[in-house]
């Protein structure tokens, strides 16, 4: 059962005006552009007893990512597949108020976001994942913990996700026959992931189409959009947010400021990763 | 990848696995302010283990019902990611994270001054990004450092270690295989400058004698992080005048 | 360290000093303070802070850190709207109680049945008000009767930590001085850690805002009047009035 969420953040009336007044004048209170993110920072292997971790911070939105990988049995209908699943939690400490308990609505809509970017561009290989073909194979668990919230989880959490997934090597494995031996000491160069994704979230404040909202522009928008990424342009994923709703040609016109907004970030990722 | 037979923990030199001396502590690192929103931050680190806490508060508490009519509560929850053990934790709460949310509550329940609060809670959130022994009292001195960095007035701040003792010998600020395979372990907390003890808890097999030389080891151990805690606090104000 | 007659402090004046720093031993004639408590005739640190130390056995702990508000009846604050209720409004001023403001203190009047006090005053807005009352149990009372108070309809609220409040004003209000003859901009610091800016262009604005995020994170260090004279200078020009100075924008 989904509730209409009562009043988290109050954006203060004369705050909200200077917000408003600055997008007429083409700018945000922090100084950006319309089409800008917020400085963004990526610390690798932050997790030291994760496979692979990545701190993001995104502005003051701070998000950990850390990768664990777990032998299983593959699913029946797959066994040459490995697994891969997302958990994001948005904590308590992120936010004041934020309840301690098990993943609402917002953090498993946000696991679920992210886990459909990686999944469906194909980013994450599965197949990389398998050990023994039908009867061992790797998941690959990505949990996301948010640290801070100001504004703009997902981007945050998908960039966090890929960094970890590229943070992440596969143990070595001696295979003799039927029998396998697995060194998680020793590292091989294999990573589960191919390619990189971004989300670009853009959101609609009045007439004006803002990217990477801060979270009081997140909190006066009347409905936003993310839209994830390969590369080469194609998108892989979507998701609109908030009660409002978009003309088409918001849609069409979000999608092309997203569009060269991803290149940005891609180019972001690229100081960080091996990519 | 369980090894079933308990391997040696001194050894021939006397030394630890890990190479320090029976009285040795891992290097310890502190940092205060760490997130924006929270009121009081910290991050605490010895050896391998850290822990992220964050404090909010004090705050009215809702519902009203619950709070207290002349002082703060405190809402403490211990919290080891999924990422922080070797293997995968599962992040729905365990029966430890609550026993320790629990230990760790009263422990700060007796050096906050919540008297100075009536009707207001105060969260504490811990966050093990790292475990590697000894989490409960990182934890709990993380959480006393959040609540120095936001102001919260308090009795004292809370340091403390886990003394045990592996192969017949009482050590200091056990690592994983000694928490493992040890004969005891004994975390112990203290407000220092009060000479008050605010944890204690032991799990293993201890003489009357063994518990008491481990107290005195971990009194010296809880000195010297004390005094680390404190420049920590100061390092901000090293030069403080005003005009 | 002064004694007297058994009495004796332990710290210089200026010292830093930390919760369970024993700050004091004896008989000392000092106004209660939540920074310090006292076991016996021993008195300790409660806080991160500065230990003032005046002649005779004078002492006070004045904090260093510290988010929220303690009120005091008095005290100039700047509240942000949270609730609506019958008789009045229910007010943040970043402390650990909401704050409540009687609907009579705004209208000068009672209010009449069936009046939606939305029309005066609605969530999201600002007031400046003073704290009227306060004790251990009640939460605090504002008022708006006086010249000044009311409803904020323009201009930008910065948030510091109150503990920072003293060193935004200065000794005699030097610093104070400083940011609104430099900025040419009205600049009101309410003793909750809420300063109202309000100047006639943006980059006197931006300029004032980051003038007050320096001051607070160098505020203990020395000579930062100066310091801060000079920055706005750098950034605006000597005078506020020399309209030739806006065009000078140096990095």
């Amino acid at each position: 059962m989904s509730v209409t969420p009562s009043n988290q953040n109050i954006v203060p009336f004369v705050k909200k005006e200077n917000i408003l007044a600055a997008l007429d004048r083409g700018v945000r209170i922090d100084g950006r552009k319309l089409n800008e993110y917020r400085k963004l920072s990526i610390t690798l292997g932050y997790a030291k007893k994760a496979e692979g971790s990545a701190l993001v911070k995104l502005g003051d939105t701070t998000v950990l990512a850390g990768v664990k990988l777990e032998e299983e049995e593959p699913f029946p209908d797959t066994p040459n597949q490995g697994n891969l699943v997302v958990n994001v939690e948005l904590l308590p400490l992120a936010y004041e108020t934020f309840e301690p308990g098990p993943p609402d609505e917002n953090a498993i809509e946000l696991a679920r976001v992210v886990d459909r970017s990686l999944r469906d561009s194909k980013a994450v290989d599965l197949s990389k994942l398998v050990i023994i073909p039908g009867k061992k194979i790797w998941t690959a668990w990505v949990d996301v913990y948010v640290l801070n919230y100001d504004g703009n989880i997902l981007d945050a959490c998908t960039l966090a996700s890929v960094a970890a997934l590229y943070n992440t090597k596969l143990p070595k494995i001696e295979v003799e026959g039927e029998n396998v031996r697995i060194i998680r000491e020793e590292k091989t160069d294999i990573i589960p992931i191919n390619y990189p994704v971004v989300t670009v979230t853009a959101a609609k404040i009045g007439n004006h189409i803002i990217v990477d909202p801060n979270i009081d522009e997140e909190s006066i928008a009347d409905v936003k959009l993310s839209i994830s990424y390969t590369r080469d342009g194609r998108i892989v994923g979507m998701q609109k947010n908030f009660s409002g709703s978009l003309a088409l040609q918001d849609v069409d016109m979000m999608e092309n400021i997203s569009r060269s907004a991803a290149q940005y970030l891609f180019e972001e990722l690229k100081k960080y990763l091996n990519l | 990848m369980m090894q079933v037979q308990k391997p040696r923990l001194i050894l021939e030199n006397g030394l630890r696995t890990d190479g320090r001396r029976p009285d040795e502590m891992r290097p310890i690192k502190i940092e205060l302010g760490v997130l924006k929103n929270a009121d009081g931050s910290a991050i605490f680190e010895m050896g391998n283990t850290k822990v992220l806490a964050a404090v909010y508060g004090p705050k009215e508490m809702h519902p009203r019902h619950l709070a207290l009519p002349d002082r703060a509560s405190l809402r403490v929850r211990y919290h080891m990611t999924p990422f922080s053990t070797d293997e995968r934790k599962n992040p729905a709460p365990s029966r430890r994270e609550i026993e320790l949310s629990k230990v760790i509550r009263e422990a700060l329940e007796s050096t906050v001054l919540t008297e100075l609060f009536p009707r207001t809670v105060i969260d504490v959130f811990m966050e093990v990004l790292q475990a590697d022994a000894g989490t409960r009292l990182v934890s709990l001195m993380a959480a006393s450092m959040a609540l120095a960095d936001a102001g919260i007035p308090l009795r004292d701040l809370i340091a403390g270690v886990a003394v045990g003792k592996a192969d017949g010998i009482i050590v200091l600020d056990l690592n994983e295989p000694e928490d493992m395979w040890g004969e005891a372990d004994m975390p112990v907390a203290m407000l220092p400058s009060l000479g008050q003890v605010a944890l204690l808890q032991l799990n293993g097999d201890m003489t009357p004698e063994e518990f008491r030389k481990g107290l005195e080891l971990a009194q010296k151990g809880i000195n010297i992080i004390y005094n680390l805690q404190k420049d920590a606090l100061r390092k901000k104000y090293a030069e403080y005048k005003e005009e | 360290m002064v004694e007297n007659s058994g009495s004796k402090i332990f710290y210089q004046d200026r010292s830093i000093v930390t919760p369970g720093d024993l700050i004091a031993e004896g008989e000392f004639q000092v106004p209660w303070s939540p920074y310090f408590y006292k076991i016996g005739n021993k008195y300790y640190s409660a806080i991160t802070g500065l230990l003032s130390v005046k002649e005779g056995n004078i002492f006070e702990v004045i904090p260093l850190e510290g988010q929220r508000y303690y009120p005091r009846i008095g005290d100039t604050v700047i509240g942000l709207i949270e609730d609506i209720e019958i008789y009045g409004w229910v007010v943040d001023i970043k402390s650990f109680y909401s704050a409540y403001l009687p609907a009579s203190s705004l209208l000068g009047r009672a209010i009449a049945p069936g009046e939606d006090l939305r029309r005066f005053l609605n969530i999201g807005d600002y007031i400046l008000a003073k704290v009227e009352a306060y004790d251990r149990t009640i939460n605090p009372v504002l008022t708006v009767k006086g010249k000044g108070l009311g409803r904020i309809s323009s201009g930008v609220i910065v948030e510091i930590s109150p503990a920072k409040v003293p060193r935004v004003i200065g000794k005699n209000k030097s610093m104070l001085e400083v940011l609104t003859s430099e900025t040419g901009c009205d600049i009101q610091v309410a003793q909750n850690g809420r300063i109202l800016v309000k100047c006639a262009n943006s980059l006197s604005e931006e300029t004032a805002i980051s003038a007050i995020n320096i001051i607070q994170s160098e505020s203990h260090i020395k000579g930062l009047t100066e310091r801060i004279r000079a920055y706005l200078r750098e950034k605006l020009g000597g005078s506020k009035n020399d309209a030739s100075a806006e065009a000078k924008t140096n990095t």
